[in-house]
């Protein structure tokens, strides 16, 4: 048996309180944008309700704590087909068993929904740590990331609070979305395939060399507060790994 | 003018970076005013240098000017080298600028001395008033505290500091005596208990008056430069764990000394920095303050060097060996932090993980325990009936070929050094 899902939150809750509702005993789980109808397995397409979504959610925050809620969500922020089937056989075994249930690491779906949650978060440490602002002709910091995983959502409140007082966007290119603070709130911003190219350029003569000046004493920074004698190449990769040097302002070339 | 800016961070920024502290973490600053920034409990490093180290604060000097000659130190008054200063407006608009493109979590400001201790401390205090007072920023400050400064200044820094260090230098008084004579412990023992006494006092003001102002809310830290001088692992870490009883201390650093003069009393430039036995302080470090070891457990008298080739916690194993094999699915938690293999995150899901049944090994390495390592020292559900009893020399030998230890290959080139 095969339950096809549209990989919203919404349809992997459905997914679960169908399962629920019919116990065909072990199922598939798969997105619908992968899904490959064969002859031989008959397919389930789970539909989206709201109402049975939030009786599993609801369901669940009365068994789960929040640090395990917040695993569960980032989790499923992490896109994976395997996360979602993770994430909807641990949601079963949580409901059909005692609580506290979440503390048994020998249970591989247990195990898996929390070492996926620690790698969507350190995803989201990476882009606290590595995001760079350019401060652009018309007073807003910008800049543009492709996260591993989708992290805006975890990532809004610590640039919220901590740039209370200055304009910013971040923007996900991979997945065409994007963050606005406007210095009152910070919301969703969806831009044309035109605005997203401009926004890769830096505006305005003035504001380029002001621009250029912090990057380069950025830069110089970097390269002053290094020890030499302590070259260790290994680990400095290991710790930015090259996938990131794209973000940095110290690791591009003058 | 850009010219000349970069010129002094250039030179004061190369002048800082002895200074391995760079922590951000402990801050509690949160952004209620609508100013800039908040502090991140943890801490954030935005970047590594080039040597695998933390960038997370904009260190530099506000000057290196300096009055005294301490023969380890670049700043030294005999050593001839650049001398910049920056203004206060200097180094606040560098922070703040930093700062909004979250290149940094804060500043970390250092001084050479210069005239003398007050006015040197009152030029530190002068830089974060006007930090927090007048940019309304909540990022993280970590100040240095002027020996000799009097206590007026320091406790108003306090208010605005997040953390404040003075650093020990040498491990112990004989050895700093021999570089700088001017200088001893007892000068840096006054103001580090002065500090912490008004944390008390504060906090336990904050009890009663919530208005009660922070003070130093990261708390204190230090600095002891290894391999300038001959003290053994023991006295290094033995004045460690002194200084983080008597003071309570958040971080004790070790640097391993980096030579930067001809100086006969010191090891000749060229001489590689003793990175290895860096690492081994850290890693007794973390054992005492995070693993429930007691210093005297990882070096006494019989042991007063940490062995190079394993870590501290399997020597400290291999010499214990009538503690093992532990069963991991009974053992107290704190038996099983001490099993070689196993880190404080393995430790914790295992004892939650076995009241669900007994752990086999697979489960274990799927927890993330080291197996190949730990099986040495474990029982669990399904181990194999070991017929002979192991000696520890057998169990390192077997440890060592088993993992190919990144330390190995460059023990050899360390071994000749030593
Ligand atoms: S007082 Fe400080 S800056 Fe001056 S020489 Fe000694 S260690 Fe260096």
């Amino acid at each position: 048996m095969i339950y096809v899902i549209d990989g919203s939150l919404e349809s992997l809750l459905c997914a679960v309180f169908e399962w629920f509702e019919r116990k065909p005993g072990k199922i598939m789980l798969q997105l619908e944008k992968y899904y490959q109808p064969d002859a031989f397995t008959t397919e389930f397409h789970v539909y989206k309700d709201r109402k049975k979504a939030d009786r599993v959610w609801t369901g669940l925050k009365k068994k789960l704590d929040r640090g395990w809620m917040r695993r569960f969500y980032c989790t499923f922020l992490s896109e994976s087909a395997q996360a979602y089937s993770s994430l909807f056989e641990f949601t079963c075994y949580i409901f059909s068993n005692p609580a506290g249930s979440e503390g048994n690491y020998g249970n591989a779906h247990v195990l898996a929904v929390a070492q996926t949650a620690r790698k969507v978060e350190r995803e989201k440490h990476r882009m606290e740590a590595f995001i760079r602002f350019q401060h652009s002709a018309d007073g807003i910091f910008y800049c543009v990331i492709d996260p591993d995983f989708n992290v805006l959502p975890l990532i809004m409140n610590h640039f919220k609070n901590r740039y209370a007082d200055q304009q910013w966007i971040i923007y996900d290119l991979k997945r065409h979305y994007g963050l606005y603070y406007n210095l009152e709130k910070a919301e969703e911003v969806n831009l044309t395939p035109e605005e997203e190219k401009n926004l890769q350029k830096t505006t305005g003569e003035l504001h380029a060399i002001k621009e250029n000046l912090y990057a380069t004493l950025w830069k110089d920074y970097f390269k002053s507060t290094n020890i030499a004698a302590r070259k260790n190449t290994k680990l400095h990769v290991q710790h930015v790994p090259k996938r990131y040097w794209k973000y940095l302002t110290e690791k591009m070339d003058t | 003018m850009s010219e000349r800016i970069r010129e002094k961070l250039n030179i004061l920024a190369d002048a800082a970076k002895y200074d391995v502290s760079c922590s951000s973490s402990g801050g509690t600053r949160k952004n209620d005013n609508k100013g800039l920034g908040d502090s991140h409990a943890s801490g954030i490093c935005h970047t590594y240098t080039e040597d695998g180290r933390c960038v997370s604060l904009l260190k530099i000097l506000l000057t290196n000017h300096c009055i005294y000659d301490c023969a380890f130190c670049v700043s030294r008054k005999s050593n001839d080298i650049e001398r910049a200063a920056f203004t206060v407006e200097e180094v606040v608009s560098l922070t703040i600028n930093f700062y909004r493109r979250n290149f940094i979590e804060g500043l970390f400001l250092s001084s050479g001395i210069f005239k003398n201790a007050d006015f040197t401390m009152e030029r530190l205090l002068k830089v974060v008033k006007k930090l927090r007072l007048e940019e309304r920023f909540n990022g993280y400050i970590h100040l240095k505290t002027i020996p000799g400064a009097s206590e007026e200044l320091i406790r108003e820094a306090g208010l605005y500091a997040d953390r404040m260090s003075i650093n020990l230098e040498m491990p112990t008084e004989k050895g700093l005596k021999l570089l700088a004579p001017e200088k001893s412990h007892e000068d840096v023992k006054r103001p580090l208990g002065f500090v912490q006494n008004q944390i008390v006092q504060f906090n336990d003001e904050k009890k009663l008056i919530k208005s009660t102002p922070k003070f130093v809310p990261a708390g204190q830290s230090t600095q002891m430069v290894i391999g300038a001088t001959p003290e053994t692992d023991k006295d290094i870490m033995h004045t460690a764990d002194a200084f983080y009883k008597n003071f309570s201390l958040k971080r004790v650093y070790y640097s391993g000394y980096i030579p930067i003069s001809h100086d006969n009393r010191l090891p000749l430039i060229g001489t590689q920095p003793p990175l290895i036995r860096e690492n081994r302080l850290y890693q007794t470090d973390w054992l005492m303050r995070f693993y429930g070891f007691n210093v005297n457990e990882l070096l006494n008298d019989a042991n007063p060097h940490l062995d190079v080739d394993i870590d501290p916690k399997l020597s400290w194993a291999l010499r214990n060996l009538q503690f093992f094999p532990i069963d991991i699915n009974v053992a107290a938690y704190k038996m099983i932090l001490r099993i070689p293999g196993i880190g404080v995150s393995s430790a914790k899901k295992i004892v939650q993980a076995r009241k669900f049944g007994k752990l086999r090994i697979d489960q274990l390495k799927k927890i993330g325990v080291a197996y190949n390592r730990a099986k040495h020292f474990i029982k669990c559900a399904d181990t194999p009936y070991q017929l002979k009893d192991y000696q520890g020399t057998q169990i390192k030998s077997f440890i060592l070929a088993e993992s190919q230890s990144k330390y190995l290959k460059n023990d050899v080139q360390q071994l000749i050094l030593f």
